[in-house]
């Protein structure tokens, strides 16, 4: 099948462009250096079907950066060219296109933002530019519309190698030609997208807006989510009830199959939160508790991206990531660790040096929890109250303070410097947005909700064998003493390294106190990773630095759970 | 008046003269549309060391202090 690959600078529209030319059909594959994961779609290419392949935001052929050298890579397994350039940006964006042309491959150029270059009062000869580059240029408003059903039809009739011979040494004083002969540029005085702009990025003015967007998202993300919670738990209710008590008593309400399909009863009856059957917790917790709040949290994160929020964001934080030996831009796969921790690990794929790897990747592992161990958590421990929460987010981010302060210090190796294209803010394209929400849904649905499955049924299997009882032996004084949970609660331990939030539903027929959620949801967080995580800490890291990780946190969790133990006695 | 891009006042305009360092560094800088003869203006500046942003023309970029003490700037003044 020929490939199609869509390459432009980061910030130019290229995944509203994709959304626009690909079929309702678009996979989503985990990838690093954006925070969207690679999407493939396909295109009728005449009596053909051709892939094609959105490619992350690349400046130039350089290979400058971890994240370039992988769109090169991309690039030799290309047939054809969609080069996006920002028409806003005419000078910045040749520099790629004149690199692409030199490798020779048919292409088209998509000069995208058309509208938003008009409103900057930027004239640019179409014709004329078409001629000097000696390939096919569509001007485009990806999020109009307009100009892509030309795109289309050149790409599939004129798409062609330009025999523009590219200067090597002096390429931008030939950018610099071209740029004068076409595009002329009249003056338009700040518009009121630029005012605000440079408000959120006022030292200032740029925090407290950031701390209103905050919380802002977190109360949109616990409430959406949690009324979603209601509804589904509603379906649940009513309408999967029934037939789980249809097949419990077509089962005789006993036996192996019984036990795991429907699981045990609970005070009589089935209860879909701890009955840990395959087809009652195994779908409850998945569909019921998580899938709301990953609707939720992949809404608000998806908009910020899509705004542009995100880039600025990090310039606000980079004064304090710098302190953990980071960079701002890496508070994004954090943010993405949020919602899962497997995309997190991988956008800590594109930071340059080995040491902020090692430090975003281990952080990430240690303290942020993913939203579907968040959101058994917040179930689990918000029937309490509010205090609860607060306390378990305030120890994980205190946590992420000072382990990342640390581990700059003991850590050898630099950290580079921010540098960062800054996007205008931009009104979201919905249909992308809507897209990009669906395919993160889905990725969840196909990947973590089997592991689910294995993890109830695993759990369900430890009982049986009696590997629960032996390990409480075992590890039963540890767990008691150091942590002042009951000594079941390793089963919880066991399973958390299958899946998380099969883990915190473990906890809830153990009849704990608050002190004891509090600390037991944290340990789960902070000792290791999920299993899937853990297979990509391991390609990133390597054994020797996985080993040093893995033994931090263990070291963590002793600490977490010892201290949580000793410092809430007194108050819960 | 020749200063570095880290002093140089938000809210003041600038032409870039050089931007100092390694090959590599120099052309990240570059490719994003920081080179010598543009024109810039400052936008912000974070406290403490935190990075500043400036604007080229229809472009932003954010720049740490570091990279930005490497950048030479000509003011107006």
């Amino acid at each position: 099948m020929k490939k199609i690959l869509l390459m432009g600078n980061a910030n130019v529209g290229k995944s509203v462009i994709f959304s626009r030319m690909s079929g309702a059909h678009v996979v989503s594959s985990n990838y690093s250096g954006t925070t969207v994961e690679l999407a493939k779609g396909n295109l009728k290419m005449g009596k053909e079907t051709a892939e094609l392949i959105d490619i992350p935001g690349t400046y130039s052929l350089d290979a400058a950066s971890r994240a370039e050298a992988v769109a090169v890579k991309m690039l030799g397994e290309g047939d054809f060219i969609v080069n996006v350039a920002d028409a806003t940006n005419l000078e910045r964006s040749l520099n790629l296109t004149l690199q692409l042309i030199k490798t020779g491959k048919p292409m088209v150029v998509a000069l995208n933002m058309w509208d938003e270059a008009v409103e900057h009062g930027i004239e640019i000869d179409v014709k004329k530019l078409e001629e000097m580059l000696g390939v096919p240029v569509v001007p485009t408003c990806a999020l109009s519309g307009e100009g892509i059903k030309t795109l289309v039809k050149r790409l599939k009739g004129q798409a062609r190698p330009s025999q523009l011979k590219v200067d090597q040494k002096d390429v931008w004083v030939q950018i610099g030609k071209i740029v004068d002969e076409v595009q002329k540029v009249s003056h338009k005085h700040p518009t009121l997208g630029q005012e605000i702009s440079h408000a959120t990025v006022h030292p200032v003015i740029g925090p407290i807006f950031a701390a209103i967007i905050l919380f802002f998202s977190f109360a949109f993300i616990a409430y959406v989510g949690e009324w979603l919670v209601e509804m589904v738990e509603g379906v649940f209710e009513f309408a999967w009830l029934p037939v789980v008590q249809f097949i419990s008593s077509f089962l005789g309400g006993g036996g192996i199959l019984h036990d795991i399909l429907i699981g045990g009863f609970i005070d009589g009856s089935i209860s879909f939160e701890e009955s840990f059957g395959l087809l009652t917790t195994g779908l409850f917790i998945p569909i019921a508790v998580v899938l709301p709040f990953i609707f939720s949290f992949y809404f608000v994160l998806s908009l910020l991206e899509d705004i542009g929020y995100l880039p600025r964001l990090g310039t606000l934080v980079d004064n304090l990531m710098h302190k953990m030996g980071l960079h701002g831009f890496s508070i994004v796969p954090m943010l993405m660790g949020l919602g899962c921790n497997v995309p997190g690990a991988l956008a800590g794929r594109v930071l340059e040096t080995r040491k902020e790897r090692f430090i975003a990747v281990t952080l990430l592992a240690i303290c942020v929890p993913c939203m579907a161990q968040i959101a058994m958590v917040v179930g689990l421990i918000g029937q309490a109250g509010p205090a609860g929460i607060i306390i378990f987010f305030s120890v994980l981010f205190f946590l992420w303070l000072s382990l990342g302060v640390l581990m700059k210090f003991f850590i050898k190796g630099e950290t580079p410097e921010i540098l960062l294209d800054i996007p205008p803010y931009r009104r979201p394209h919905l249909k992308t947005l809507a897209k990009k929400i669906y395919m993160r849904m889905g990725g969840f649905i196909k990947e973590a909700l089997p592991y689910v499955l294995l993890g109830v049924f695993f759990v369900n299997i430890l009982y049986a064998l009696g590997v629960i009882d032996f390990m409480s032996q075992i590890f039963g004084p540890l767990i008691t003493r150091v942590f002042g949970l009951p000594a079941e609660a390793v089963g919880a331990l066991l399973v958390g390294f299958l899946r998380k939030d099969v883990a915190v539903g473990m906890l809830a027929p153990l009849g704990l106190n608050l002190r004891q959620l509090i600390t037991a949801s944290a340990v789960l967080v902070v000792y290791f990773p999920c299993a899937a995580t853990f297979v990509v800490m391991f390609k990133e890291l390597g054994i020797r630095d996985l080993i040093k990780a893995t033994l931090i946190m263990i070291g963590v969790a002793l600490l977490v759970g010892g201290g949580l133990n000793l410092l809430l006695r007194p108050f819960v | 008046m020749k200063i570095k891009l880290s002093k140089l006042k938000a809210g003041s305009s600038a032409k870039i003269i050089t931007i100092e360092g390694g090959a590599g560094a120099i052309r990240n800088i570059e490719n994003l549309g920081i080179r010598p003869g543009k024109k810039i203006k400052k936008i912000s500046q974070q406290l403490g060391r935190g990075p500043l942003i400036i604007q080229s023309g229809k472009t932003e970029v954010a720049i740490g202090r570091g990279l930005a003490e490497k950048i030479w700037v000509e003011t107006e003044e």
